[in-house]
């Protein structure tokens, strides 16, 4: 097993086996940008023919939570630059700073994640057989806003409104489907991307426990750099899935 | 391959402006702007996207090639999106029948 | 250096790749590229028999108009774990992951993949994928078709649609990872003085087709991600009485999916450059146009997807747009074909085996590309589309030309593999007893798909008989000349003569070191100042401009 910062053996200079790390984990993004693509083509068209439904599913989600996980997730690509920095200027008691802090914001994004996947199980908007969009106005908690669950009423009135012709019935039916679509997205998406936060925050632990044996300097960062290109990429994701997932037709309610 | 070290300084710009971005982005969603909210929403997602892979990964600074990396990854993503997409926006009944009007009568069962 | 002609008393080298370290683990747990490919080679063989066992049924049950070897369900299931064996487990990584994964670093002159540990791991998630799929096919089968369309797939099908949308999910990542690593070594880890435009053509065609693999692959694999969850959890995305759509689960996967072709056809017009400079002992004729078709292909390949799905109702104007593309991208094949006829044309032609597989591509290729261009035009696509004319069509490119570059390129190159040479006569009679075998089988298709018979279909009219017939026995055919060389292949490992460093010989950069190579490639790195296929300059060869030029490969 080869200890950090030494040759390959397949590479002829260390120059050389950095050039490939960093090449290889740029492409390896790219496979991700497809990834994702793939699910954002679904959302545009769901989006798309559903736009009501969505809005409806878009305004059901925390702006506050999904807004503090975006601040906090440009923090955490802050810090993540400044490790990087620290360790190719070989300030070698900053970078497990930068690097615990980048890991502790990537937990806060994944604890109030969690907490808003709860909010959604306990309103019944888990898509399934228990899905129904109308359990939180028909069964308003303890904790919940009058003014807030009367504009959700009065939201989803609209919606049906424009939803299907034929009766309520159909129309409630009908808005149920189009809007378990969007939580469909909403957590496919977003699970996604959870599992790739954890994917990163494993990939920061690693490094974090090198960095802390000194191992990294501006001789060699390789580790840093890429664990970093992941990360960023991670936050790339975010920030189009809080615009296309939180944003929908805020101004309505 | 030198590396690169970009000033801290640098990077406490682009978080300022990242976080700007973060503002404006909820406020406009807020506000009224018809058909263009979604566009002022992407619009400002795609340049604090943009900062991050130029400032944070380092992209402007990189080789030509892994530019050309990234200029591929938004090309692909492009050409998925908007080819898939322009086959529904080209979509309607009306124009089914008039590519393949033999099967007209068979969508009327 | 005549004496590499003469009747040759060649011997292994005393160490070398195979045998530098012994044990099942030093198998299993190797990082050595060519020990992978090895590894790659048994495994893609095991499925090729897999999807051929169920050709076989397939066309023992076509024999008789209404199909007594199996029931109408069990025929689909038939159909679709021969496609899915098939395409996804022997053609896509057969020939970058054997022969690709054996030969690159050679040519670059480099000691090995940029990432070894990636490429066995690629291996191994192969082998995790492939055995989700044999999951399925024993517990139930398939019988969605190989293109998995929804609804059928995600909501009724009773077949372990599950398992196998899994084991390709995986299996994709492992296509992801050679793609990677390919791109990357040959970026990084060429020799000094081998620039771009001195690279084999076998490598410029596994550029291309790694590019392919990066950008293609993630689509399908979000896209059995989301049918699988369909299935699973009876989400709404692809099923119309939720408000979801099929026709976009068929705009992702055939995004990925008319790419996947030229992932399994572009090494295979790599194979075929590399062949026939040698045998025809001449300089590949336009190599830079040879080379930038094969990008070209790439890239064109990626936007002409929504010619599979002309019936689906597509407006005018997408229909003409992907119409038009899919014209397009037979250009750059065009050239290719153009140019290595170029290349035989007063060349010195030898008859070996490799040359006779090479010859075979051309032709074979040509028809299934021409016919390729039939359905691409709209008024004729309406008329042959799911018929017997498109299954005709893609397995004369598909095994006439894929299979065939394949095994073209197996023995051009065995004699670097294994360091033995294969009995020479009968290699040119199983080379020559697949060619009538696979025309027997195939060309009476495209009559029968002229005339209207459907694919996927267990039972025809009565008329059809004949064609179906001939086509049975064609198979029967074909399956002899492909079981010919595993039998002797597997003979010349243990009996055949010793080959020597450069038996044809070429001027390839694997050609410089012994046959079979050391583990570590090169003795010495080498430094390239010589311009790639100069067959007419090579005295050291016994190549010379307007010399004598040398005989077919010295073993007898």
């Amino acid at each position: 097993m080869h200890r950090t910062g030494e040759l390959y053996g397949q590479f002829e200079t260390l120059e050389q086996q950095k050039d490939s790390a960093t090449l290889g984990m740029w492409i390896f993004l790219v496979t991700e940008v497809l990834f994702f693509g793939g699910l954002f083509l679904t959302y545009s068209i769901n989006r798309h023919l559903y736009f009501t439904a969505f809005g409806v599913g878009g305004n059901m989600l925390d702006l506050r939570l999904g807004a503090t996980n975006t601040v906090v997730l440009i923090a955490s690509s802050f810090t993540m630059a400044m490790s990087v920095w620290a360790a190719q200027t070989s300030r070698k008691k900053l970078l497990p700073i930068f690097l615990l802090l980048t890991l502790i914001l990537g937990f806060v994004f994944l604890g109030i994640k969690y907490v808003e996947y709860k909010q959604k199980f306990d309103h019944h908007l888990v898509p399934g057989h228990s899905f129904d969009l109308t359990y939180r106005i028909n069964h308003p908690g303890p904790g919940d806003d009058a003014k807030e669950l009367a504009a959700e009423r009065e939201e989803i009135a609209g919606a049906l409104r424009t939803e299907a012709p034929g009766g309520p019935q159909e129309a409630l039916t009908a808005l149920n489907a189009h809007a378990q679509l969007y939580f469909s997205l909403y957590f496919g998406m977003t699970g996604l991307h959870a599992l790739h936060m954890v994917v990163g925050a494993g990939l920061l632990v690693w490094v974090l426990r090198e960095s802390l044996k000194g191992r990294f300097s501006a001789a060699y960062n390789t580790p840093i750099e890429i664990v970093g290109l992941y990360w960023h990429f991670v936050d790339i994701v975010w920030i189009y899935l809080f615009a296309l997932l939180y944003l929908i037709n805020r101004h309505a309610v | 391959m030198s590396q690169h070290v970009v000033s801290p300084k640098i990077y406490v710009v682009i978080l300022l402006a990242l976080l700007l971005g973060t503002y404006l982005t909820v406020s406009a969603a807020l506000r009224d702007f018809g058909p263009w909210n979604i566009v002022i929403a992407l619009a400002i997602a795609t340049t604090k996207a943009t900062l991050v892979v130029l400032y944070f990964m380092h992209a402007r600074y990189s080789p030509k090639r892994t530019q050309l990396v990234i200029v591929c990854a938004v090309f692909w993503l492009v050409l998925l999106l908007g080819l898939t997409l322009s086959d529904y926006a080209m979509r309607s009944p009306a124009r089914s029948q008039l590519v393949f009007p033999a099967c007209s009568e068979s969508t009327q069962a | 250096m005549s004496e590499e002609f003469t009747l040759p008393n060649h011997k292994t080298p005393h160490e070398h790749y195979l045998n530098a370290t012994y044990g099942i683990r030093s198998w299993l747990l190797t990082t050595d590229h060519k020990r992978i490919a090895l590894l790659y080679l048994a495994s893609v063989t095991f499925f090729f028999f897999v999807g051929g066992i169920f050709a076989t049924m397939i066309r023992i049950h076509l024999l008789t108009p209404s199909g007594t070897l199996v029931t109408p369900e069990n025929y689909n299931k038939l159909f679709t774990m021969h496609g899915v064996a098939m395409i996804f487990f022997f053609l896509i990584p057969s020939i970058p992951a054997v022969l690709g994964n054996f030969l690159i670093p050679l040519m670059i002159g480099a000691k090995d993949l940029a990432f070894p540990k990636v490429n066995l791991l690629s291996w191994y998630i192969y082998l995790i994928g492939g055995c989700f799929v044999l999951y399925s096919f024993g517990t139930g089968g398939l019988d969605t078709g190989w293109t998995f369309y929804t609804p059928l797939s995600s909501i009724y099908s009773n077949s372990a649609v599950t398992p196998a949308v899994i084991g390709i999910f995986i299996n994709g990542f492992s296509s992801i990872l050679t793609g990677l690593n390919f791109i990357v070594t040959i970026h990084t880890m060429r020799a000094p003085g081998m620039t771009w435009f001195r690279l084999p053509l076998f490598v410029w065609a596994h550029y291309a087709t790694s590019i392919v693999m990066i950008l293609g692959t993630p689509v399908v694999a979000i896209t059995l991600l989301l049918a699988g969850l369909e299935r699973m959890f009876h989400l709404g995305f692809f099923n119309p009485a939720l408000g979801g759509d099929p026709i976009l689960f068929q705009h992702l996967f055939w995004f990925y999916s008319h790419p996947a072709v030229y992932i399994m056809i572009l090494p295979s017009m790599g194979v075929v450059s590399e062949i026939i400079p040698t045998l025809a002992r001449k300089p590949i004729f336009g190599y830079s146009f040879i080379a930038g078709s094969s990008i070209a292909i790439a890239v064109i390949g990626f936007l002409v997807w929504a010619h599979h799905m002309f019936v689906t109702g597509q407006s005018t104007y997408a229909a003409l747009t992907f119409s038009f593309l899919s014209y397009l991208v037979a250009i750059p094949s065009a050239v290719k074909v153009f140019n290595w006829t170029a290349t035989l044309y007063k060349g010195s032609i030898s008859w070996d085996t490799p040359m006779i597989y090479a010859l075979g591509f051309i032709g074979l290729f040509l028809i299934g590309g021409l016919t390729g261009l039939f359905l691409a035009c709209l008024g004729l696509d309406i008329h042959v589309h799911d018929t017997y004319f498109v299954v005709a069509h893609f397995h004369y490119i598909m095994v006439g030309g894929a299979v065939m570059g394949y095994l073209g390129g197996l023995h051009f190159w065995w004699p670097k593999i294994t360091g033995k040479l294969y009995p020479e006569s009968l290699s040119r009679l199983a080379a020559i007893i697949l060619f009538i075998g696979f025309n027997l089988t195939f060309f009476p298709q495209f009559i029968l798909g002229y005339l209207g018979m459907p694919r996927r279909y267990h039972s025809y009219p009565p008329e059809f008989q004949v064609l179906n017939v001939l086509s049975t026995a064609g198979a029967s055919i074909l399956a002899l000349g492909y079981l010919l060389p595993m039998v002797y292949f597997v003979w010349s490992m243990r009996y055949g003569p010793a080959a020597s460093t450069n038996p044809w010989p070429a001027t390839g950069l694997e050609w410089k070191t012994a046959s079979p190579p050391p583990t570590e490639n090169f003795e010495v790195t080498p430094v390239v100042d010589w311009e790639p296929y100069d067959y007419r300059n090579r005295p050291d060869l016994g190549l010379v401009a307007g010399g004598r030029l040398a005989p077919t490969h010295g073993d007898d």
